[in-house]
């Protein structure tokens, strides 16, 4: 990405992760993707009453290209499904997810043929949101949460320690589309 | 007003605006309490003793539009009682990633043993942990309760709970042993240490075997 991939290898101190993790938690830039009724919630979180800017989210980017959070605000038909993929994929690195809402987080009550059960199919969340929709103190819960995650990020050579283990996980873990029971 | 003043007064409205109060609602910091009946988190209750109040009849899992409520029930006995009647829900979990906190659940359950609370911070990062088991939705012991499993008030019968003559827990109940759970019987002499009459009749029946030392609500 950038000056962190040039660097020898065990350079980055810790100390240099926790000011890249306050910088970027502090400037989280969500991208316009509403597709429901979350999406009401979501642009009340960045109304005046809720004012998401109070942490740094000072607007939906309409590019993709330009935003690092995806608020995936609704239920994701089948024919969606590709339309959301490439807008995770063309937005820049690091980028996060947040599914909002029980439809985007496991297809909720929609448990039929249209609706993509859960958007983790497509693309990875970092934070799942229940709720039907989720008020907006419960997207700033997500939101803060979320924070957390990024405050807790790795750099350089700790990152792709991390990723390594990351995918190793998954690669163990049960598929979503296998999973039984309340899972599924 | 002289024309070029006009974008001036443009900055009166943003100046105005700061006397006005603020609407902005300071989340985490202040939580706005929500309205009464809001529907958040679910709960179970508790009869006044500790005793559960789910009976496990699933009558929530069948009213629950997005099939998020997943319940076994099992039979209760004398030496493991969870509710006052004849059975109890075993295993109750709430997919948080399919509930859409409608409260049909509510409206459907007999006993009033599911219930909904005024949390809503749920949010989490992985479908498992939004996956809310017995332990997680039970709620929390109140004063002159004992945990379940424990035998019913001497005297009392599943009807007189629900008259509400049970008021407390019987002097010198304590916590059964919860076999079905994967307990040993010789866990319970730390438990049964609130009288010391139950816990020398515990070391007494102890060497005995059979019986499990904790039931003797009697005693």
């Amino acid at each position: 990405m950038g000056i962190e991939e040039k660097l020898p290898s065990g350079f980055l101190l810790t100390t240099v992760e926790t000011a890249a993790g306050w910088v970027r938690k502090a400037s989280v830039f969500p991208a316009t993707f509403g597709l429901a009724c979350c999406a009401i919630e979501m642009m009340t979180t960045g109304a005046g009453r809720y004012d998401m800017a109070r942490f740094g989210m000072e607007v939906f980017r309409g590019s993709p290209r330009q935003a690092d959070l995806m608020i995936v605000a609704g239920r994701v038909s089948q024919k969606m499904a590709p339309v959301l993929r490439q807008v995770y994929d063309q937005m820049p690195n690091p980028k996060w997810v947040i599914s909002m809402g029980v439809c985007a987080s496991s297809g909720g009550m929609f448990n039929n043929y249209a609706i993509v059960q859960g958007v983790d199919h497509i693309v990875p969340v970092d934070i799942y949101l229940p709720g039907c929709p989720p008020r907006p103190e419960m997207l700033l819960d997500a939101i803060l949460k979320l924070h957390e995650k990024i405050q807790g990020g790795k750099l350089g050579v700790n990152r792709e320690e991390a990723a390594r283990e990351a995918e190793e996980a998954a690669r163990k873990a049960l598929p979503t589309i296998e999973m039984k029971g309340l899972l599924r | 007003m002289p024309e070029f003043l006009g974008p001036v007064a443009g900055f009166g409205v943003t100046f105005k605006a700061m006397f006005k109060k603020r609407l902005t609602e300071q989340y985490p910091e202040y939580k706005k309490p929500t309205a009464p009946r809001f529907h958040g988190r679910h709960q179970l209750n508790r009869h006044p003793d500790g005793l559960e109040k789910c009976v496990g009849c699933e009558l929530c899992a069948w009213a629950c539009p997005a099939d998020a409520i997943y319940v076994e029930g099992a039979d209760n006995t004398d030496e493991e009682r969870y509710s006052p009647g004849e059975r109890y829900g075993r295993v109750y979990q709430i997919n948080y990633a399919r509930c859409i906190l409608c409260g049909l659940c509510i409206e459907a359950c007999p006993t009033r043993a599911l219930t909904m609370t005024n949390e809503y911070e749920l949010a989490d990062r992985t479908r498992e942990s939004l996956i809310f088991t017995k332990e997680q939705l039970l709620a929390g012991l109140e004063e002159g309760m004992v945990e379940s499993p424990h035998s019913i008030f001497p005297g009392m019968d599943e009807g007189d709970y629900y008259r509400g003559l049970v008021t407390e827990a019987a002097p010198g109940t304590v916590r059964q042993v919860a076999v079905s759970k994967g307990e040993k019987p010789d866990e319970t002499v730390e438990n049964a240490d609130e009288s010391a009459a139950v816990q020398e009749d515990a070391e007494i029946t102890a060497p005995g075997g059979s019986a499990p030392a904790g039931t003797g609500a009697e005693a």
